[in-house]
């Protein structure tokens, strides 16, 4: 939701015109959250809103700095992060060795295919029991869970996108007697990677979805550990914390992708505008 | 000296045995379940040859270049086309994630492809776009570029697969006479395969028309280029004629005019 609701805001201000209204427009999306923020603060100071039911924004910004000073926070993200980070990486990379073979070969295609259709109607999020009585509740059912949910996205795009490749240019590069590998090189894979791209996206948010769930699996350190500590302490201040920076952690990730593709599809006419 | 001279002299006379063509197609013949899409074709080209392949729609313009382009297999019949060849397309068909430099030496490996491209380039009038995205060009900066990329390969064989439909008129016309400049520097045998009569009158030495996958006729223009005024309007109405259609004096007005 947080990822298409900013990606629309993007698309609104590439189109707009840079004018004086826009600037008052977006001081104005600003000013409806700020507000919010104000009303909780005020709740919280006059016990309409209980500490142990939401604690008040200035105490969750203290508790921010506390635990960034006491390194409790950093830590423990850190370890979250690796988490994520492994299980993405297995997982993309999976995604993309899988959709290469069947997309560059009819043979293995009609081979893997079916099967990664039908895996694709199983929710992810179903197969924890099974991956606990697998692989127990220590680091492996986590990462495993996330390079699970990972491969999907990415294989379908990438799937896609190899697919989709023009014919027109194919013949172009046939004509021209480039071989199967410089065909594959210079043609396919690069037609396909804004699609891979765009899986990768998908991935990236779901890794995220999915380490919040795994991490409710007897996590021992990382964001998961501290909220499920924090709960047991009724510590709502801490709690919002780690929500904030599974929010953050979510916007960076966007970020990146995005970086991405401004650098590697530099040749798109929409970005060679801006 | 001048004795020696004499000695030259009827060596240059005599008229060179004929070269070997580029391309011969002997009975060739595709076809696509049921239909013959071409039917025993005979088709040649002499070296440095401009000829111009006009047909209806369905005729089998696209099956035969593809062929001669080596898209589709040739099944073992009678078929000699140059291994140095180049295709340009309609739609020039540039790789949008190469840089217009990339995509003309696409696939070649010279010392320094960068200036191999660059020469290129320039011949087409378009080095100033060396570094330039694909995506970014006009359609006649595309088609310049798409003809350098041709050019690189020294081709034996250039197939036109109507390169110039997509453009507008005038930039049509600077692009037949940039084509023709080329064709002049280089000797190319050159297809251009096209719908366009006019087109077709203007560039070739030599147009074909093809019919149900066979070379229905055969008109060869004796007069040069850029003196061919005369011998056109004829020509026009004989050519329209090939492909179906009664021309009033092959007069483009009076030719729609008449068609019902
Ligand atoms: N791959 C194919 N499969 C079946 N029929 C084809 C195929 N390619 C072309 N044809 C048929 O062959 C005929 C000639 O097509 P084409 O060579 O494209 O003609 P042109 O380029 O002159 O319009 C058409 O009737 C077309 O439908
Ligand atoms: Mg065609």
């Amino acid at each position: 939701m947080l990822r298409l609701s900013s990606f629309r805001t993007e698309i609104a201000m590439t189109n707009a015109r840079p004018n004086d209204r826009r600037g008052r427009r977006m001081g104005g999306r600003w000013l409806s959250p700020i507000l919010l923020l104000l009303l909780w603060e005020a709740g919280s100071r006059t016990g309409l809103i209980p500490a142990h039911t939401l604690a008040a924004p200035s105490s969750v910004f203290g508790t921010l700095l506390d635990m960034l000073r006491s390194g409790e926070l950093p830590a423990n993200l850190l370890v979250s992060f690796g988490r994520a980070t492994i299980g993405l990486v297995i997982g993309a990379t999976t995604g993309i060795v899988l959709a290469l073979a069947t997309g560059l070969s009819r043979r293995i295609d009609s081979a893997i295919d079916p099967i990664m259709q039908i895996k694709r109607t199983i929710p992810v999020v179903a197969l924890t029991p099974l991956f606990i009585v697998w692989f127990g509740i220590g680091e492996t059912p986590k990462i495993a869970l996330i390079a699970f949910a990972t491969i999907f996205p990415v294989y379908l795009n990438l799937y896609q996108g190899i697919r989709g490749v023009d014919v027109r240019m194919i013949d172009m590069a046939r004509s021209y007697g480039l071989s199967r590998g410089q065909i594959v090189r210079d043609v396919i894979l690069p037609g396909a990677l804004p699609s891979l791209l765009t899986g990768l996206r998908y991935s990236l948010s779901i890794a995220i979805i999915l380490l919040v769930i795994a991490e409710q699996i007897n996590a021992s350190a990382g964001l998961g550990f501290l909220i499920n500590n924090a709960r047991d302490f009724m510590r709502t201040d801490i709690i919002v914390v780690c929500l904030m920076v599974y929010a953050l952690l979510g916007l960076a990730a966007d970020a990146g992708i995005r970086a991405i593709e401004r650098r590697a599809l530099a040749w798109r006419p929409n970005l060679l505008e801006a | 000296m001048g004795e020696v001279l004499r000695v030259d002299l009827p060596r240059h006379a005599a008229t060179p045995p004929p070269l070997p063509p580029v391309v011969r197609l002997n009975k060739f013949s595709r076809q696509f379940g049921e239909t013959r899409v071409l039917d025993d074709l005979d088709l040649s080209i002499a070296p440095g040859e401009f000829v111009a392949l006009l047909g209806r729609s369905g005729s089998g313009k696209t099956t035969l270049l593809r062929t001669l382009a080596g898209l589709d297999g040739t099944s073992d019949q009678d078929v000699t086309v140059p291994a140095s060849r180049a295709t340009v397309f309609q739609d020039a068909r540039l790789l949008p994630w190469k840089r217009v430099w990339q995509n003309v030496v696409l696939g070649l490996r010279p010392a320094d492809p960068r200036k191999a491209a660059a020469q290129a380039l320039r011949e087409v009038g378009l080095d100033h776009r060396l570094d330039a995205w694909p995506l970014t060009l006009s359609g006649g900066e595309a088609q310049r570029a798409s003809l350098a990329r041709a050019l690189t390969r020294k081709p034996e064989l250039l197939l036109l697969y109507e390169p110039f439909a997509a453009l507008d008129a005038l930039t049509r016309i600077r692009m037949h006479a940039l084509v023709l400049a080329l064709w002049r520097a280089h000797q190319p045998a050159v297809l251009l395969v096209t719908h366009d009569v006019e087109e077709a009158m203007a560039l070739a030495d030599r147009i074909l028309v093809l019919d149900r996958g066979r070379i229905a006729a055969e008109e060869r223009i004796t007069a040069p280029r850029g003196r061919r005024g005369p011998t056109v309007r004829a020509l026009r109405e004989t050519l329209l004629g090939h492909l179906g259609l009664e021309a009033g004096g092959g007069v483009y007005a009076d030719l729609v005019a008449q068609e019902h």
